[in-house]
């Protein structure tokens, strides 16, 4: 192949076109009100607004080939989308199905259920759960919570994401052969999805229970451990950039209300203590960006860098900054910014829960200390950017 | 969606590659002296590719410069930065901006290129630091020339400069911002006595610059009369640049400093430091990366608030990083006796110690604007908070306290 000129970290036309089509999406269908009411019902989300997003908005199938209906855009598209619906907190099962099944699916060998399965994704007519490990970065062998003898699948997997919303159950499961990816029915006998109490209250967990379930095979060993790595890298990505969103939403908020809350005669954002906290905020703002976008473009081209590596510094960064960034908000708010009424805690539960999901900052810069740390030489790769 | 990588047509960039290849062939950096390159360079347009032609530039984005650079140390040359740092970071901007013609202008500019005319900064003052504009050394006109008085500080290499970047108090009666008048002063003259001055690490990498009826003439003015502060800003802006804006290879600089010391020392590792050491190189990789995203993003020509975020992260960075170093070396930290003064070495003197590069780094939250100042100029400029309440805004400059 012919040596292309990378050009990291630009944005396309596509992309700012995008990102102004969710944010008006975000201000008129999802606003604070409507947030605050499907996070009430059962599923959690409107299925009319979700297949909004998936057929005239196109955000469900950025990274779906677009032979199956999908746009065949790039994980730095998904990751536009995801900072975007992240600010606005957009309820959905996003993570379960976007940022995991699909990349999972993609992978995956082709065939006629994965290929019609992708494209109910797409459209928004169906949604999906990845059951697996997905409290602890990808190593291979401790991502599979279930265990396949054939296809019939048995055992419980904790913590999943969308689980309760899902119309279909992507599993990653152990077999005597090596891992196993097979797609469940979860109206079928024997499967179990138990709706957990979320302390984020936007985006609900579920437990999985699976006893001797017959499942649809997809992807068998090295197959099946391509397609959940990239699932995994995926969603790292995307996650970092919705983590990202959310410490960029929080930072104009708080600017603002800064800007017109008065005490003592002024406005508090005159203050130094106050002033400062918004300047460190946006830096670490600025810095999660950066980091997120990095991991995203490192996802789609293995020239720019490790991708393991990247999701790792994106998500080591994205998870403190978000959190971090959550936490001043609510600070600089005052006693408004403790309230239930007020917007912040919702950012911060979602915030404290994505920093537990696809492994903790400290998981991740264990990760990072075992690449850059570990190793004697000089060997992990110069991303291709730096000389740009 | 468009692949992030479609190949483009050939670019400035290349032009700018193939323009520096052939200048490198024709002058080798390892065999010429270090003035031929820089001059051929200066010649060619592609010592600050942004600069107008025949200026040292080409007019193309400020952003290309990094691929010169790249092209000339890759040769084994020096980057032309670290030469004549006050001179080609900040002086250059400033005299293509305000300078008074383009002859005077090309003089200038062209040996401070090259090196050999070195170029400082004549800013600080005893009483005024972070706040510039309180500054008291005065310039009076006489006839086409203006006599000053008064004293620097902290004058990085004064004391090998040719020309200083002076901002002088030309009218007290004048609120501090407008009576300020911006110069370029003759260093080699009578009257400019520069004296070391030592810091913590017993270098004297600065200096104290006194000014006693020192001349200057008024056709090496920058800009209006008066002007001087919006001139300053100039260099200002581009001192934030050019001390955060430089981005090396993943791994290079102070975490590698760092790397090679944990490397070096693998007796002396425990999980508590490898998590700092694998949070700090986090940190420096992020800052890295945004260093070069801001690269990509920022528009050709004035320097943009990345100035200010880079400047900050920086600093400390530097400072939490050698401090890791310091607690990597434990008790022998404490086996350190050179305190000789010495003018000649800095802190990126291979040669110096992590001790004195330990010390040497709490200078960075200080130097180029206190990270305190840093902060204000994000949260205001960037983020559009008010401003702090001040009393010396509206009142003549010498009836405003200072000390």
């Amino acid at each position: 192949m012919a040596e292309q000129e990378l050009r990291e970290f630009d944005v396309t036309d596509e992309q700012r076109e995008l990102r102004a089509a969710l944010h008006r999406f975000a201000e008129r269908q999802h606003d604070e009100a409507t947030l605050r009411r499907l996070v009430d019902t059962t599923d959690g989300f409107d299925r009319a607004l979700w297949a909004r997003l998936g057929t005239e908005l196109g955000a469900l199938s950025l990274a779906v080939p677009e032979d199956l209906g999908g746009a065949g855009g790039t994980c730095v598209d998904q990751a536009v989308a995801a900072e975007e619906l992240g600010a606005a907190l957009v309820t959905g099962p996003l993570l379960g199905t976007v940022a995991l099944a699909v990349p999972a699916l993609v992978a995956a060998p082709a065939g006629d259920g994965r290929d019609a399965l992708l494209a109910a994704l797409a459209d928004g007519s169906r949604t999906a759960a990845l059951v697996a490990r997905l409290t602890t970065p990808y190593d291979g062998a401790s991502a599979a919570g279930v265990t396949a003898d054939g296809d019939r699948l048995t055992g419980t997997v904790e913590h999943v994401p969308d689980a309760g919303a899902a119309d279909v159950l992507v599993v990653a499961a152990a077999g005597p052969e090596g891992p196993v990816l097979a797609v469940v029915d979860p109206g079928a006998d024997g499967v179990r999805v138990q709706r957990c109490g979320s302390f984020d209250v936007t985006r609900p967990v579920g437990r999985v229970v699976l006893d001797g379930v017959t499942g649809t095979v997809l992807a068998t060993g090295a197959d099946a451990d391509g397609a959940l790595r990239h699932a995994f890298r995926t969603a790292g990505a995307l996650l970092a950039a919705e983590q990202a969103g959310i410490a960029r939403r929080l930072l104009d908020l708080t600017v603002a209300y800064a800007k017109e809350r008065l005490q003592f005669g002024r406005p508090i954002g005159s203050f130094q203590a106050v002033k400062h906290r918004c300047a460190d905020m946006l830096v670490a703002v600025e810095q999660a960006r950066t980091a997120a976008l990095h991991a995203a473009w490192a996802v789609d081209d293995p020239r720019v860098d490790d991708a393991d590596l990247a999701v790792s510094i994106a998500q080591a960064t994205c998870s403190e900054t978000a959190y971090r960034v959550a936490a001043d908000a609510v600070q600089l708010h005052g006693g408004i910014g403790f309230t239930w009424e007020h917007v912040a805690h919702l950012y911060y539960k979602r915030a404290v829960a994505d920093a537990a999901l696809l492994g903790s900052a400290e998981a991740h810069r264990e990760r990072i200390a075992v690449l850059v740390l570990d190793t004697l030489g000089d060997d992990v790769r110069e991303p291709r950017v730096a000389t740009g | 969606m468009s692949s992030p990588t479609t190949t483009r047509p050939a670019s400035d960039a290349a032009r700018v590659a193939q323009a520096a290849r052939e200048v490198v062939e024709a002058h080798d950096p390892l065999s010429v002296p270090r003035e031929e390159l820089f001059g051929a360079l200066y010649d060619a347009g592609l010592a600050w590719v942004h600069h107008p032609e025949g200026l040292g530039g080409l007019g193309l984005s400020r952003g290309l410069q990094p691929v010169v650079d790249q092209i000339v140390t890759d040769a084994g040359g020096e980057r032309m930065f670290a030469v004549n740092p006050i001179g080609y970071g900040m002086g250059a901007p400033t005299v293509v901006e305000y300078g008074p013609d383009r002859d005077q202008v090309g003089a200038w500019l062209r040996p401070m290129a090259t090196g050999e005319e070195i170029w400082c900064q004549l800013f600080s003052e005893p009483g005024a630091g972070s706040d510039v504009a309180g500054l008291a050394t005065s310039a009076v006109r006489d006839g086409d020339e203006w006599v000053v008085n008064g004293q620097k500080v902290w004058t990085t290499l004064a004391h090998v400069a040719r020309w200083g970047m002076l901002v002088a108090r030309t009218d007290p009666e004048q609120p501090k911002h407008r009576g300020l008048t911006y110069f370029v002063i003759d260093m080699t003259q009578p009257g400019v006595d520069v004296r070391p001055l030592r810091q913590m690490t017993g270098q004297a990498e600065f200096n104290e610059v006194h000014l006693h009826d020192a001349r200057v003439l008024d056709a090496h003015r920058l800009g209006e009369v008066g002007a001087g502060w919006k001139v300053a800003i100039t260099t200002l802006m581009n001192e934030r640049t050019a001390i955060g804006g430089v981005t090396g290879r993943r791994g290079s600089g102070v975490i590698g400093e760092a790397l090679g010391l944990w490397r070096a020392h693998p007796d002396r590792h425990t999980p508590v430091l490898r998590d700092r050491l694998a949070a700090l190189w986090t940190r420096a990789e992020t800052h890295r990366l945004t260093l070069a995203r801001a690269r990509r993003t920022a528009s050709a020509g004035q320097p943009g608030p990345e100035g200010s975020v880079s400047k900050l992260v920086g600093a400390e960075l530097n400072q939490d990083v050698y401090e890791f170093c310091m607690d990597l070396l434990g008790p022998d930290a404490l086996l350190y006796d050179d305190w000789t003064m010495d003018r000649g070495r800095v802190h990126t003197d291979p040669n110096s110690t992590v001790q004195q590069r330990f010390l040497r780094s709490r200078a960075n939250t200080i130097e180029g604007g206190t990270s305190e100042v840093m902060r204000n100029i994000l949260g205001e400029r960037v983020l559009g908070l008010p401003g702090e309440p001040r009393s010396d805004s509206d009142r003549p400059w010498k009836e405003v306290p200072r000390g």
